[in-house]
């Protein structure tokens, strides 16, 4: 370790101010600063400080992550061979799953990072550590089979207009990984919905390789299709019976994972361990996960009370384990640049989130992934609602003065 | 925290030198009254504020003004004060606090040198004195870390602080005197002529902001008074015996304290006559030596002086060294650091366990990107992050209406210990009322 340090420090010279390399400052400074905790001691001020800065609560998110990944990897190649009928061994899943997830991590990282350093260098500022986490989000909300050159693009879309155009780190008011999510949906419509979800669906299905009902589209895919049609049409019928029990939607699978979605998003379990990480750590919200759960939970049973068509009727309970609903609840609504500030904020704009969520999927079939837009559009409501908190607050001292 | 003050109390050896330090009277101007050279008494009075003429600042023992130390600008850093031992003193004169009224106790007061430890809120600046407080306000225990422990602090000086308390009474509002103590403390359970609150809880459960806010919150246009525990037993004296004493118990403490406990003193006395300075402290750098608490303190030098309103005194060790990622830096498990974030495993070891903290930052400044850190400790009824934000972008609307003056840069002191982003809050509040002064003249 005193090695490392030494070596750190010999090649310091070259970095600072007039060396060979300062333009290379930043880099040089945010790979030395994540070898070592800097000795910098505090000036004024409180003379003791907490051991916790940003770069060890980004990681403790990477490391809920890790959960979802894993799963993640392993399902999409889970997904693969059952699609074609065939049995495989963990290894063989998770090998065909890597191939595609590890390039897609790559990608989201080099380009984002890259433009991160930058950004960095000309404000002369350190590196955040935020895209960190929003590059290990990105792949795992991506469906399988997109194309890495559209990753790249909506890497960079998301941080150069979702997050640097607004100052950088902190600043920006929607999430990054869903703005990147979110770019592709509308950008190519076409190449993010249908046939995508099950690694190499498509040409499979062109050669009849495909076991019946792998259609590689998803579970809310398939319940879009029921809006606006008769409920007791056979193929209507079909759908939901793929969402009964034994079904390939079924509410057991669906809560373990095994179904096709985007990487990280299919297994409930796996998140929720990821859930339990972030709230003993007091890093992510409880607040905000507690009540975003509420709130899909009230929406999903309006809907199934009134059982107005067959999407509708779907039990609550399933509601909130299809899609991205935990995915998101757990990890993009709690982002705390992006979500409520005030504690009383974080639950109003928690469980209007969920609420949001089952709503548009619900009666938009166009948005199947209506927790996205549900997100994007309380990321963008938050201010709105701490503004309300505040007032409240506000509002109590000067009616301290009016009693006096 | 490592290396809390034991119950002993000793005395400390007459000090050779003290300082009156005007950096630790925020808001004042001072102007001499005395040069280099000139002989002054206990309670003669060294300068006066420009602002406020009447507030003297007098010397705390009888000697000869060895140096006038200035800064940049010709500002004037301190007033070393050589003592002769003699402890003369400037007679003011025994005062009947219950026959005199408001303006002769008041004035007493400030000829007596003890005014300047009035504190007001709103800016938390000393007192003016031609104001009359809608109340004031004493916490009567210090919940910080490594602080002294109250009745020790006012061991034997029970009478003087309850005359301390009716001087208090005669020169406040229709609010009157509020005292806070500890929950389950009895020692100044028996006080009169105030109104005593119990409060429960870990810091800052003693810092006389959140009680006011918890009692009768600040509005706007009031001005509420606060005064320290010891120096309410000193104002005490002051009417019992005619003569200015600034006396004060100090504890010291910290991991690099040889023998934590309390020391009787002086308020300015030097450092080195209180505590036995560690030799690798000598060249200032592996040892930070705190004026006051770990969270709020001044780091002062082995020649510097005790503050005027500090009593305790933290050697700590610096944190200089760079910490390797998986060891103690940002990857560790966190079994030697004590932290309010449950990252690290330190939370689930007994609360009892006494921690090793040193000065390192723990990581370097960052935009500010984390919530709800700064509510979990300050407890009033106010939005900590908002406010602190309007301060940034000097919104004065926004400052007035979040509760600005209901606060002081100390009220802030957690907060900025376990600030994720490493933002120094005390320093911003600190700016923020003295922008807000300037502003309103």
């Amino acid at each position: 370790m005193k090695a490392l340090h030494k070596l750190i420090n010999s090649v310091k010279p070259h970095f600072e101010e007039g060396g060979k390399l300062s333009k290379f400052w930043v880099v040089f400074d945010s790979l030395e600063t994540f070898t070592f905790t800097p000795g910098h001691v505090t000036l004024q001020g409180s003379h003791i400080r907490d051991g916790i800065d940003l770069k060890r609560t980004m990681f403790f998110v990477i490391v809920a992550l890790i959960p979802a990944l894993l799963f993640g990897t392993w399902n999409l190649g889970d997904q693969y061979y059952s699609s074609l009928g065939q049995d495989a061994d963990l290894m063989a899943k998770m090998l065909i799953g890597s191939a595609k997830v590890i390039p897609l991590i790559l990608v989201s990282y080099g380009v984002g990072l890259g433009i991160e350093f930058i950004f960095a260098a000309k404000r002369g500022h350190g590196i955040n550590e935020g895209f960190l986490v929003s590059g290990m989000l990105i792949p795992l909300i991506m469906p399988v089979d997109v194309p890495l050159w559209m990753v790249a693009v909506a890497v960079a879309f998301a941080v150069i207009i979702g997050k640097e155009v607004f100052g950088g780190t902190g600043m920006n008011i929607v999430n990054v990984a869903l703005t990147s999510r979110a770019f592709l949906f509308f950008a190519y419509p076409k190449q993010m919905s249908g046939e995508i979800w099950i690694h190499d669906v498509a040409a499979n299905k062109g050669a009849n390789l495909l076991v019946d009902g792998h259609t590689g589209a998803t579970a809310l895919g398939h319940l879009a299709n029921t809006v606006g049609k008769v409920a007791d049409t056979p193929a209507v019928q079909h759908i939901m019976g793929m969402f009964a029990d034994g079904g390939m939607f079924s509410l057991h699978n669906c809560i373990i994972g095994t179904i096709p979605g985007s990487i990280g998003e299919t297994s409930a379990i796996a998140i929720l361990i990821g859930a339990v990480i972030l709230v003993a750590t007091g890093i992510g919200s409880f607040r905000i996960m507690a009540s975003f759960l509420a709130g899909g939970f009230v929406m999903g049973l309006l809907f199934n009370l009134m059982d107005m068509n067959a999407f509708m009727s779907l039990y609550p309970l399933h509601q909130l384990v299809l899609g991205g609903f935990m995915f998101g609840m757990v990890f993009m609504a709690t982002d705390p640049v992006t979500a409520a500030s005030t504690n009383t904020g974080k639950l109003i704009y928690g469980f209007l989130g969920g609420l949001f969520s089952i709503m548009i999927r619900v009666f938009n079939p166009a948005y199947p992934e209506g927790v996205m837009m549900a997100i994007l559009f309380m990321n963008v409501m938050a201010p709105l609602i701490d503004h309300y908190v505040l007032q409240s607050n506000i509002n109590r001292r000067q009616k301290r003065i009016q009693n006096i | 925290m490592s290396g809390r003050p034991s119950d002993i109390v000793t005395e400390a050896p007459a000090a050779q030198v003290y300082a009156v330090k005007p950096p630790d009277f925020t808001g004042l101007l001072p102007k001499l009254n005395v040069r280099e050279g000139d002989a002054v008494k206990a309670g003669t009075s060294i300068f006066y504020d420009k602002k406020m003429p009447l507030v003297q600042y007098a010397s705390p023992v009888s000697g000869v003004v060895k140096e006038i130390v200035r800064g940049a600008k010709r500002r004037i850093l301190a007033v070393v004060i050589e003592a002769d031992n003699k402890n003369s003193n400037v007679d003011f004169g025994v005062l009947e606090v219950e026959k005199s009224d408001r303006e002769t106790l008041i004035s007493r007061i400030l000829e007596g040198g003890m005014f300047p430890f009035f504190k007001q809120r709103p800016f938390d600046v000393v007192a003016n004195p031609e104001d009359k407080p809608r109340s004031i306000h004493v916490s009567g225990f210090d919940s910080s870390p490594l602080a002294a422990n109250t009745s020790i602090a006012l061991e034997n000086r029970l009478s003087s602080f309850q005359t301390g308390i009716k001087v208090l009474a005669a020169i406040s509002g229709e609010g009157g005197v509020h005292l806070g103590i500890k929950a389950g403390e009895t020692y100044l359970k028996g006080v009169t002529h105030c109104s005593v609150s119990e409060f429960d809880g870990p810091h800052p459960s003693g810092n006389v902001g959140v009680q006011i806010n918890h009692i009768a919150p600040i509005n706007k246009g009031e001005v509420v008074w606060t005064i320290g525990l010891q120096d309410v037993a000193n104002l005490g004296s002051l009417f019992l015996t005619g003569n200015y004493t600034p006396s004060r118990v100090v504890a010291c403490g910290g991991s690099e304290c040889k023998k934590p406990q309390h020391v009787k003193t002086i308020i300015g006395a030097s450092v080195k006559s209180i505590v036995e300075i560690p030799s690798n402290s000598q060249n200032g750098e592996d040892v930070r030596i705190i004026s006051g608490s770990p969270l709020t303190g001044d780091k002062i030098t082995q020649d510097g002086f005790l503050g005027a309103y500090h009593s305790a005194i933290a050697l700590l060790p610096e944190g200089n060294q760079p910490k390797f990622l998986l060891t103690e830096g940002w990857l560790g498990l966190g079994l030697k650091r004590f932290s309010l974030s449950h990252s690290f495993l330190t939370w689930l070891m007994p609360k009892s366990k006494e921690w090793i903290l040193d000065t390192n930052m723990g990581g370097e400044e960052r935009a500010f990107v984390v919530t709800g850190q700064y509510e979990k400790v300050f407890p009033m009824d106010i939005y900590p992050v908002h406010l602190v934000k309007s301060i940034i972008v000097n919104d004065i609307d926004s400052m007035e209406k979040l509760g600005i003056y209901e606060v002081a840069p100390e009220d802030f002191a957690l907060c900025e210990y376990g600030c994720t982003s490493k933002i120094g809050v005390q320093q911003i509040v600190r700016e923020g009322l003295d922008n807000l002064r300037n502003e309103l003249g």
